[in-house]
């Protein structure tokens, strides 16, 4: 049943953002710290767990790969609702702040690519 | 009965399908252009992200509202499925079939680059503020926090008692990140070798916008997405975290 794949998806979703908030709370914080990424680990621990006790049926599987093909359309949705003019009209001091934070980022990322274990 | 009142209507009323159907035109026409123009070289989801930025721009011209198209009556369905809620989703559904090994084996790499990803960004904003002339710890840290990402912005600035507009100011600086890393990445991708979960991740660690992210990721493989947006996630948690506090007494420090 598809509902079933929706379903662990939207478990692993919600248990996971509660936890960040725990998280956020312990450390004092009014933001949730990780949630999704703690969701993501979750679906990645369950679906490993699941495959090899026993199959998810095919179906239930599209459940939640429909959502991650989803993703792109749903990120053009969301650049179309970004704040553009206010990032424009911050001036100087935002866009020189944001642009050299962002241009350096992307020149380390070579550079932190060389960590291995 | 006026016929552009009843098609009105019904679209507002639906606003959610409508979206699909927006969003459907833009991603068509993107891959067009892409195969048209560029002989698919450019990705069609970058061109579509783009076009989306474009749209925001001239929505928010047209509202003078701070959500895009989305301020637009008849496209506010677009505001609920670019949301954050199904954002998340979506996001939490690419970690499927993700390989722990993968994961694993950048670990280290991973959490470095949130630590460094989040110094890095402050301490650009803290100095910008600085030439620009302010003097006052709270005004520095809070637009250093703001060029961290949007949200821990106004979340250090309100906790430190900053003035509004520097809190204004520290969101646009957080926006101004997160629309460049969007269209940034896709221009970069080759050069910087963000092509492997490895890669993926430390890019996560050191951008941490949520939305530039994902956006970015997204116009270069989808396969990356996962990777980069396990960081990401960890990075403004952190960055709230770290801002108001170390981060803060450092400034202090020096003024």
């Amino acid at each position: 049943m598809v509902i079933y794949g929706v379903a662990l998806l939207s478990l692993c979703m919600l248990l996971g953002i509660i936890l960040g908030e725990f998280l956020g709370r312990l450390f004092g914080i009014d933001a949730n710290i990780g949630g999704i990424g703690i969701a993501m680990l979750l679906l990645i621990f369950l679906s490993d767990y699941l495959k090899k006790s026993f199959r998810l049926g095919d179906i239930t599987e599209k459940g939640i790969t429909f959502w991650s093909m989803i993703y792109i359309p749903i990120v053009v949705a969301m650049a179309s609702k970004q704040n553009v003019l206010g990032a424009i009209d911050g001036g100087l001091i935002a866009l020189l702040s944001g642009g050299v934070a962002v241009l350096l980022s992307f020149l380390l990322i070579p550079v932190l690519s060389k960590i291995k274990k | 009965m006026d016929i552009f009142e009843i098609i009105n209507t019904v679209l507002s009323k639906n606003g959610l399908i409508t979206s699909f159907v927006f969003v459907g035109c833009i991603v068509w026409f993107s891959y067009f252009l892409s195969n048209k123009l560029t002989r698919g070289k450019f990705h069609g989801s970058a061109i579509a992200i783009l076009l989306g930025l474009v749209f925001a721009y001239l929505g928010g011209t047209y509202t003078g509202g701070k959500q895009g198209v989305a301020d637009i009556g008849l496209l506010s369905g677009v505001g609920l499925l670019g949301g954050a809620m199904l954002r998340d989703f979506a996001i939490v559904a690419t970690a499927y079939g993700v390989k722990l090994d993968d994961l694993k084996a950048s670990g280290i790499a991973g959490v470095s680059s949130l630590f460094i990803g989040v110094a890095l960004s402050f301490f650009v904003g803290a100095i910008v503020a600085i030439i620009f002339g302010y003097t006052d710890a709270i005004s520095i840290t809070t637009i250093g926090a703001g060029t961290v990402t949007f949200v821990v912005g106004p979340v250090t600035g309100s906790a430190l008692g900053a003035s509004s507009e520097v809190i204004a100011l520290s969101i646009a600086a957080g926006l101004v990140k997160s629309i460049l890393v969007m269209i940034g990445t896709p221009l970069l991708a080759k050069y910087i070798g963000l092509n492997n979960p490895n890669s993926a991740m430390i890019f996560g660690g050191l951008m941490g916008t949520n939305s530039g992210v994902a956006a970015g990721l997204a116009a270069v493989d989808p396969k990356l997405v996962p990777y980069g947006a396990m960081t990401a996630t960890f990075y403004t948690g952190l960055g709230c975290l770290l801002a108001p506090s170390i981060l803060f007494l450092i400034i202090e420090l020096v003024y």
